[in-house]
């Protein structure tokens, strides 16, 4: 096969291989703005490997400039004359061309949260918080308990019977409810946190997380303080999710 | 180069006015503003353009001096023409980072009169000895370039430690102008209505200092020698004898050597600052890495994978000037896939740019699958392995044209694989295993991860150059036959690597918000908002497109003495062509 000793013929072949397997073997598909990245990535190792002795350099760029130059490819030259702008054109018209869809959103999902916040009325405390149930070791299947049933009483319907972020409502939801099996969410976050964000929810998120339109319900209303702490040990025993603890700050403030 | 001086001069006399101003200030209003673009812009820029300056006036003679010791031990006249090439350059920036100095002091005494005057009233007695030093840097540093002659011979040891002194002078003004800026994001040693409670000391010794500057001092290091580097990518590139091709692109070599060897240990440096950040103050450090600056860290990821990828890049290219090196061609596509593999999963965002299909897809805002590569213990194991593969290309370049002739050697390499091999697997199993602790232990992991690698590199080379002693060559290395692409390469190292400086100032800058001084003393000018991130890298592009400007400029002039005197200076350039077995 002297095809694939071609060097051109083997940047091309990398380039679509990788690109199948970014669209069609990561499930769920990978965002477009991802996507772009990774190829990104792999042009320019692709670039680097043909590159990075002289005579594969040479033998890349030979068919290139053939195709430019040779009188006998006279008709290919033609062919891609047309073609290369009518793809341009093409990409240019994707691009400019309204779509019933809201443009991508680059939102900070986990925003820093304040030092202390109003609930109901007193000064509570987020940074360096912990919760105050889990002293008392031999109360924390009871509340567990009472948190499981606060849990399918007030947040299952967008948060899912899984706590898989698939409740019913879940679909009319942009941003979707927060996915309490992902790593990515509650593992990685200390309970007091939590605790500011079902306190506060999407109302109460500080001006850094916009653009924001979470339907996060406030909860400081309707739950008690005790209640809160509650669901919130549910969420970790639930999904088997340990809190982050916070450091041991040594530290000046 | 008496402007230097003069400028020196005149930041000592505003330095002893400064009580006085103080005084003045107490009157005045707290802010100014500048014409046209603002303050703050024009605080900004010019903080970046003294800064990247800075950087390279005092990262360069770091190892312009160390060059210059390898060239008096091993009287091999090459290092001493490049040590004082080095210095060359550094002198020829000199006046010009004193001058943008000046104008920042100035832009901060009339345009942020309110601020400046908290700083004086904490770090007052600092300014002397920050003058003070600077005296006696620019002073030593003059005799060490232009006693080179003189103190030759014989005296060499009295230069070498200029060199050494001149050092030690520019890192306690570097440390010093540190405790400022760190002072600014961590404050220390005050108390809750801002004044001084102890000594001044508190104040310099607080959270960010040592961490920013040891992360300072290894930065300016591969700063230095990138813009070293693409000096010599640039006069090689202009290069019209053979003879003067060979001489800079060992100087070219040398200079992304040292940027490279500096850049391995870099992001340790920037591991440890954000840990002391965390430790200062929590809600700084969740700002910092996942609130509103979490895509500021994928740009940089974007920016190091390019500087990785094209360092070692450049070495490969640099293999083909070395005869013996096609047995090492074969090892170029794995490392290079593990490179990009490293890559990608360093640049995977944690929460991803997605349109509502596109999340309802994924089931959430994290993808299940590349959400996965989105935290620090994946983005940990990939630096940590791209760093290893750096490593490799480097030791594979080391012994391109070299066969060992010891008897041990197949032992050897076959540790030394092992070696590799074991470093390699415990940061991947650290990596893994990070998914199934709590995050406060799997931040202790990356230490274990950064030993592994820190210590089969000491391993490593501990065997190879007992190894390589006296090997037998396959041929000397063709100074000046490299490709000349790999001069572009040089050029863009440079580049990324001010921008992603100018970046990490942002970032430091930042996350102090709508604060001078973090939690102490606010900015209530009209333009305390902290920029969106597409706003601020426009600024740093221009900032770093000046500075380039600049640097060109700057190095023209000191080409144009140099061909004035033509070898009647005593520095003519010593052959090169053909190079020697050891390098580095
Ligand atoms: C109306 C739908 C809805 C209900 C009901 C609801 N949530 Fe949410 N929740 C959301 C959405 C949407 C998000 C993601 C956006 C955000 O972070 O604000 C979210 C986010 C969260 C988060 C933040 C997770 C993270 O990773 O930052 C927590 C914690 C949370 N919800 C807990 C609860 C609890 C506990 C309840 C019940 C008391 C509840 N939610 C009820 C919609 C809902």
């Amino acid at each position: 096969m002297n095809l694939l000793r071609s060097r051109l013929v083997q940047a091309a072949l990398i380039l679509i291989v990788s690109y199948l397997i970014f669209q069609f073997a990561i499930r769920p598909p990978a965002p477009f703005s991802v996507l772009s990245l990774y190829m990104g990535i792999v042009l320019l190792a692709v670039l680097v490997y043909v590159s990075s002795d002289s005579d594969s350099w040479r033998a890349f760029l030979r068919p290139m400039h053939a195709t430019l130059v040779d009188p006998g490819k006279r008709a290919l030259r033609l062919a891609l004359m047309i073609v290369i702008p009518l793809l341009l054109g093409y990409y240019a018209y994707t691009q400019a061309a309204a779509k019933p869809q809201a443009p991508p959103e680059l939102r900070a999902v986990h925003p820093a949260p304040p030092d202390t916040i109003q609930f109901r009325g007193k000064d509570f405390k987020i940074a360096g918080g912990d919760n105050p149930l889990r002293k008392d070791a031999a109360a924390i299947p009871k509340h567990v308990a009472a948190g499981g049933e606060i849990y399918v009483r007030n947040c299952m319907y967008c948060h899912g019977d899984n706590l898989d972020g698939k409740g019913h409502f879940a679909h009319g939801f942009n941003p979707p409810p927060a996915n309490f099996q992902d790593p990515g969410t509650i593992a990685m976050l200390q309970e007091a946190f939590l605790f500011w964000r079902i306190a506060k929810g999407g109302p109460g998120l500080p001006k850094e997380a916009t653009p924001w339109n979470s339907v996060m319900p406030a909860w400081e209303d309707r739950l008690t303080e005790e209640q809160i702490w509650q669901v919130i040990m549910y969420l970790y025993d639930a999904t088997g999710q340990q809190p982050r603890r916070w450091e041991t700050a040594h530290g000046a403030h | 180069m008496v402007g230097a001086g003069l400028v020196l001069a005149g930041v000592a006399l505003l330095v002893t006015a400064l009580p006085a101003f103080a005084q003045e200030a107490a009157r005045e209003p707290a802010y100014r503003n500048f014409p046209w673009i603002g303050s703050r812009l024009a605080v900004w820029a010019v903080a970046q353009l003294h800064l990247n300056f800075a950087a390279f006036i005092l990262g360069v003679p770091i190892f312009a001096v160390i060059i210059e010791i390898i060239g008096w031990r091993t009287r091999d006249p090459r290092y001493d023409w490049l040590s004082h090439e080095f210095v060359k350059l550094t002198f020829a920036a000199f006046s010009t980072t004193a001058l943008l100095g000046a104008l920042l002091l100035f832009l901060f005494v009339g345009y942020y009169p309110k601020f400046w005057t908290y700083m004086t009233s904490i770090f007052f007695p600092t300014y002397w000895v920050y003058a003070l030093l600077f005296f006696a840097e620019t002073f030593t540093v003059y005799l060490w370039y232009y006693g080179w002659d003189w103190l030759s011979g014989s005296r060499k040891w009295i230069h070498v430690s200029l060199g050494v002194l001149s050092n030690l002078f520019g890192t306690a003004i570097l440390f010093l102008a540190n405790s400022w800026v760190t002072f600014m994001v961590s404050p220390a040693g005050v108390d809750e209505s801002g004044a001084l409670k102890g000594g001044v000391w508190a104040a310099i010794n607080n959270y960010a200092w040592m961490p920013i500057n040891i992360h300072r001092l290894i930065a300016n290091i591969v700063f230095g020698g990138t813009i070293a580097a693409a000096y010599a990518a640039f006069r090689f590139l202009g290069a019209r004898t053979d003879e003067e091709r060979a001489r800079y692109d060992w100087m070219g070599y040398i200079g992304n050597f040292v940027a490279l060897s500096a850049f391995i240990v870099l992001p340790f440096a920037g591991y440890y600052l954000g840990r002391e950040i965390y430790a200062f103050n929590q809600t700084m450090g969740i700002t910092m890495m996942g609130g509103f600056m979490s895509w500021l860290w994928i740009i940089q990821a974007i920016l190091i994978g390019v500087l990785f990828i094209g360092s070692n890049y450049y070495l490969w290219l640099g293999m083909e000037r070395i005869p013996g090196s096609e047995r090492y061609r074969k090892y170029v596509p794995p490392m290079l896939i593990i490179l990009a593999i490293g890559f990608m999963v360093w640049a995977t965002p944690r929460s991803m740019v997605v349109t509502l299909d596109e999340a309802r897809a994924m089931g959430g805002t994290h993808h299940p699958i590349l959400g996965f590569l989105g935290v620090m213990s994946a983005k940990n194991t990939a630096v940590n392995l791209m760093i290893l593969t750096t490593f490799l290309s480097f030791v594979l370049y080391r012994r391109a044209n070299r066969v060992s002739q010891k008897p041990w050697v197949k032992t050897g390499m076959a540790v030394q694989w092992a070696v590799i091999a074991l470093a390699a697997v415990i940061v991947t199993f650290y990596g893994v295993y990070g998914y199934f602790v709590e995050s406060l232990v799997r931040i202790g992991f990356s230490v274990y991860q950064v030993v592994a690698v820190l210590a089969a590199i000491v391993i490593v080379m501990a065997i190879d150059i007992p190894m390589f002693k006296g090997a037998r060559s396959t041929g000397v290395i063709r100074w000046g036959t490299i490709a000349p692409r790999s001069q572009y390469v040089l050029i863009i190292l440079a580049v990324t690597f001010t921008w992603l400086m100018g970046l990490m100032g942002f970032a430091r800058s930042g996350i102090r918000q709508h604060w001078h001084v973090y939690g102490v003393l606010r900015d209530t000018s009209a333009e305390a908002v902290t920029p969106a991130l597409g706003y601020a890298a426009n600024v740093i592009s221009v900032v770093t497109l000046v500075f380039f400007a600049l640097v060109m400029f700057i190095f023209w002039l000191g080409g144009l003495s140099e061909k004035g005197k033509a070898g009647a200076h005593g520095h003519v350039a010593p052959a090169i062509a053909g190079g020697s077995e050891d390098h580095g």
